[in-house]
């Protein structure tokens, strides 16, 4: 089904394929992701940016850190910068990637609450937000059939991304319940069978 | 509005204990950070605070700058900054750490079953997300029109993602959704 995989592309940190970026790099990056978020989709983002842009990641690796960042503490995007920038760069890299993160964004929403504590309202915002959140919905919609297209091969991944779907976006159980339930039988599944490595 | 100096150690504790306890992300401490800004510390009201989380919605970058905002309100730039920086700091340690971890056992077999085991499971929350974000920003036939061109134009062709969001505000400007 899947290509054997080619293990030999040794993602740890010395990965030469991906040119390691310098901590402004990570930073004006990170800076670039969260501006463009306007209206939503920052997943979608960090996605377009870190696994297809840059090629900082696989696409393997980009999603099983998405699914550990919603699990830690912490706003899952800032957890994604963290992640990004620790494998290149450390602590360091951590820092510079989410100051870009969340730098300019802090002072635009700051700029954006004063104005809302003096007028109340913020002119020509909302009708402008509602067309820009369309446009995020329907990146994170083409994220989902894009990297679905990748990795729903076969029944039993498809079983487990439709019982996920159901249970968090349908039914709206909380985060922890549905992964309680299906992510063991997703490692169940994924769990190397030979000793291959 | 009261003392600011107790106002910066609420703030303080209050973002610093949240932080550690948004397990599943930020959204999940909302119901308790509303609690503790409108009732128990009076920095807002009720409306307010609604219209802050709209707006944090809404603004580039991740919505748990909402904190920014309630710093703001309860102590001006000070306590945005600070509340900014409590909010992230604890568990932004903890997420490093396992990061370090993760980093260093590239060929465990735990490693390689969540990478190929979890994908779908993210798949099926980035849909959920999505799905989620289109009832809560009240999607009517309109909206749900442009939703979809713009699904289409994202996945079958190679527009650059930023024209596809930046046309859809503009047609939101323009009042056509």
């Amino acid at each position: 089904m899947r290509p054997t995989s080619p293990t030999t592309t040794n993602s740890d940190m010395n990965d030469s394929t991906a040119a390691k970026p310098s901590l402004i790099e990570l930073a004006l990056t990170f800076n670039h992701i969260s501006l463009a978020s306007f209206g939503g989709g920052l997943s979608a983002w960090s996605r377009e940016v870190v696994v297809v842009e840059k090629k900082w990641m696989s696409e393997e690796e980009f999603l099983s850190i998405l699914t550990m960042c919603r699990i830690l503490p912490g706003a899952n995007q800032v957890n994604v910068a963290i992640f990004v920038g620790a494998k290149f760069l450390g602590w360091p890299g951590a820092v510079a990637a989410v100051f870009g993160l969340t730098f300019l964004p802090a002072v635009l929403i700051l700029l954006m609450g004063a104005a809302y504590f003096k007028y109340n309202h913020i002119p020509a915002l909302q009708s402008t937000l509602k067309g820009a959140a369309a446009g995020a919905i329907a990146l994170t919609f083409s994220m989902a059939f894009k990297t679905g297209q990748k990795c729903l091969l076969g029944a039993i991944p498809f079983v487990l991304f439709a019982a996920t779907f159901f249970l968090n976006g349908i039914l709206r159980w909380p985060l922890f319940g549905v992964l309680a339930l299906t992510g063991p039988l997703a490692l169940l599944w994924a769990w190397p069978k030979s000793p291959n490595k | 509005m009261k003392d600011e100096g107790s106002n910066l150690i609420h703030i303080l504790l209050l973002f610093s204990s949240l932080s550690l306890l948004s397990i599943g992300g930020g959204n999940t401490v909302i119901p308790e950070m509303h609690r503790k800004a409108v009732d128990t510390y009076s920095w807002m009201s009720g409306n307010q605070f609604a219209d802050l989380f709209a707006i944090s919605q809404a603004a580039p970058g991740p919505s748990i700058l909402l904190v920014t905002l309630v710093g703001y309100k309860a102590a001006g730039i000070v306590g945005a900054i600070l509340a900014t920086v409590a909010m992230i700091l604890p568990s932004g340690i903890l997420v490093y750490l396992v990061s370090r971890l993760w980093g260093r056992s590239a060929n465990s077999p735990l490693r390689l079953a969540i990478e190929r085991g979890f994908a779908p499971l993210t798949v099926a929350l980035v849909l959920a997300s999505g799905w989620v974000m289109s009832k809560a920003a009240d999607h009517d036939w309109r909206a749900w029109i442009l939703t979809s061109i713009c699904t289409l134009l994202c996945t079958t062709t190679k527009t650059n993602p930023i024209l596809i969001v930046g046309g859809a505000a503009l047609i939101g400007w323009l009042g056509w959704v």
